[in-house]
């Protein structure tokens, strides 16, 4: 998941679509995010590599909408609506996802277990 | 309800060295219940027959009788005759041999300038300007020689060293063939041709005295300068208890290398102290007690050696198979000190500041006393000292210091501590620890004699691995010198800008 300067990105993602829960004045996701370009990437506890500067979900509130949606601690988001998170700094990622005006966030996320899921089905069923 | 505490220790102590006395005695045994002990001084002596009635029969020769003189006291008859009369006669012919060189050396170039005065004066040119300004060059260039001697030779004598200082020599020897040899020029070219250029014979003279400067310039550097770079560290522990100190000398012969040792020693250690190495005495006694060893053997039948051989090996390997138990009396009896020490201590701390503050200096401005108030400081000490005197005195008893300090000495010090405004911390100062042998009274170090025991010459240098030993009556001390390694270092230049630092941060952000 570690990208190299000038070649493409390649991971295998899950589309998760959460529903924003309004509470008061604010539209909340329920849940916490860390990393950036202009964070330090070695403290991240759930990157495989350590110079993985890209956005990861560090806490899931329970029975918040980003739980409902099976969204898991751990999952490193690729991009939301569209808009690259792989290469932004925190506070551009936390400006993405807090958007005022839209209620519906389309996250593209990936972890580990999927690309684990991939490589299993291909080893067991070969293609003919 | 601490005396009864100390109580039960002191019972517990006792219960503990009786069971530890009944264990000891049941030590290995080989056989004959009535025969003497073999361990003993008569085994030491090399007796061959082992007759068991040995110590009914045997008339004993002893070493000295009260109207003889043993072997040994000759000896030391002898050496001490010796001792004092070489040394004193040594000291003498070296302060002759250097009084003679230098009136040699002053009165030579004062010779040169008046001889040809007396001997030939009508032939003698006449002294120019140029050779009377010679003159006053000759009187300041002698001046500064006669103070630069005085500097450098003529101090007190710190020391006797066994053998003579071959630096001195050689420049004693040098400085006097170089006043010979001039002499010789100066009646072959000078005296006997009775040459009539005056201003050549000054400048003769004063080229002897810059000579002669710049030979003592070379006695400057080899005796002062040459050993104050440091080229090796000396190690130097006290064969009694085990103290070390290390010091860094520079390049000296071993006799000059003993006695800036020596000097160290005075300043650094502290004071030697017997009584306490009573305790491990005492220990190493009841190891050799609890053994006995018998010679089952008839008598005849190993030699001396042999018997002795067999006898220390038994010794040991009973020594090793029984359970000693010492280590923990040992462990016990040292917390226990401990104890007692610090309680004396705090004791005796407390009745030191009280007895302080019985006293105060009189300002002059208060209203005058009546005369028997007033007191100078060696009353005012003897007004105080009893309220502390026991404590002392006891506290003294436990750390084994009681014979380092009379009571004369103490009420000195108290005076002295008085008067100089000291506070009771710093009066205690010289008994809670043991200071540098110096600081004791007199008997302790006046008429101490050092023999230096080497095995190279001890004119020779100090080189790497050098070891000797400095014997005095009591302990001796173990010398080991070692080279200080050549150092080899390097630079690394760091640009003030280069310092430049960045935040770690790892945020998290609830969205």
């Amino acid at each position: 998941m570690s990208f190299v300067p000038g070649k493409p990105v390649t991971a295998v993602v899950q589309k998760i679509e959460i529903q924003k829960l309004r509470q008061g004045d604010n539209l909340i996701l329920g849940f916490s995010i860390g990393g950036g370009i202009d964070q330090d990437p070695g403290q991240n506890p759930f990157s495989e590599d350590k110079s993985d500067k890209g956005i990861y979900v560090t806490r899931i509130t329970p029975g918040g909408p980003a739980e409902v949606a099976d969204l898991r601690v751990g999952d490193k988001i690729m991009q939301v609506n569209g808009w690259d998170m792989t290469v932004v700094t925190h506070d551009q990622a936390r400006k993405k996802l807090t958007k005022k005006k839209e209620e519906v966030v389309r996250l593209l996320i990936t972890r580990k277990s999927l690309e684990e899921a991939v490589k299993h089905s291909k080893g067991c069923h070969p293609r003919q | 309800y601490d005396i009864s505490a100390d109580k039960g220790e002191r019972s517990r102590d006792r219960h503990k060295s009786r069971s530890k006395d009944s264990r000891s005695e049941k030590s290995v045994t080989i056989n004959t219940p009535p025969a003497e002990p073999l361990l003993g001084d008569s085994s030491v002596r090399g007796e061959q027959v082992q007759d068991d009635n040995w110590g009914e029969t045997t008339t004993a020769v002893t070493g000295t009788s009260e109207h003889s003189l043993s072997q040994e006291d000759i000896v030391r008859i002898t050496k001490d005759l010796e001792d004092s009369v070489g040394l004193d006669c040594r000291r003498y012919v070296t302060r002759t041999i250097a009084v003679i060189l230098g009136l040699l050396v002053f009165l030579t170039p004062l010779a040169f300038l008046v001889l040809p005065h007396i001997l030939w004066p009508e032939k003698l040119q006449s002294c120019g300007t140029a050779c009377e300004g010679l003159y006053i060059s000759v009187a300041f260039k002698l001046l500064i020689l006669l103070l630069a001697v005085w500097a450098l030779f003529f101090r007190p004598a710190r020391a006797g060293l066994p053998r003579v200082f071959v630096f001195r020599v050689l420049l004693a020897v040098l400085v006097f063939l170089f006043v010979v040899s001039y002499w010789l020029f100066y009646s072959v070219r000078i005296l006997d041709s009775q040459d009539d250029n005056y201003q050549g014979i000054v400048q003769y003279a004063v080229s002897l005295v810059d000579a002669l400067l710049f030979i003592h310039y070379l006695a400057v550097v080899l005796l002062e300068l040459r050993q104050l770079q440091p080229c090796f560290s000396v190690c130097v522990t006290r064969s009694s208890d085990g103290e070390t100190r290390h010091y860094n000398l520079g390049q000296l012969s071993i006799q000059r290398a003993a006695l800036a040792i020596i000097e160290h020693y005075y300043c650094d250690f502290p004071i030697h102290n017997p009584a306490l190495l009573s305790a491990s005495k005492s220990r190493a006694a009841k190891h050799l007690a609890g053994l006995k060893v018998y010679n089952v053997d008839g008598p005849g039948n190993n030699a001396a050696a042999g018997m002795a051989q067999s006898q220390s090996r038994a010794m040991i390997a009973a020594a090793a198979r029984r359970r000693d138990t010492s280590h923990n009396e040992l462990y016990y009896e040292e917390a226990e000190h401990e104890r007692r020490v610090r309680k004396r201590r705090a004791r005796l701390v407390v009745a030191v500041e009280e007895a302080f503050t019985h006293i105060k200096r009189m300002q002059e401005e208060e209203p005058k006393k009546a005369p028997g108030d007033v007191m100078d400081p060696r009353e005012a000490a003897q007004a105080i000292f009893p309220s502390m005197a026991r404590a002392l005195q006891k506290y003294l008893r436990t750390t084994k210091q009681q014979h380092c300090h009379s009571m004369e000495s103490i009420q000195q010090h108290l005076a002295f501590c008085i008067t100089n405004n000291m506070t009771p911390k710093a009066f205690l100062e010289s008994y809670l620890t043991p200071g540098p042998t110096l600081q004791y009274g007199k008997d302790h170090w006046l008429g101490r004699r050092w023999t230096l025991i080497s095995e190279a010459s001890v004119t020779n240098g100090l080189k790497d691995g050098s070891v000797f030993v400095l014997k005095c009556v009591d302990f001796s001390l173990v010398v080991t010198a070692k080279k200080i390694p050549y150092i080899q270092m390097s630079e690394e230049y760091i640009d003030p800008k280069s310092h430049k630092f960045v935040l770690r941060l790892q945020s998290e952000t609830s969205v």
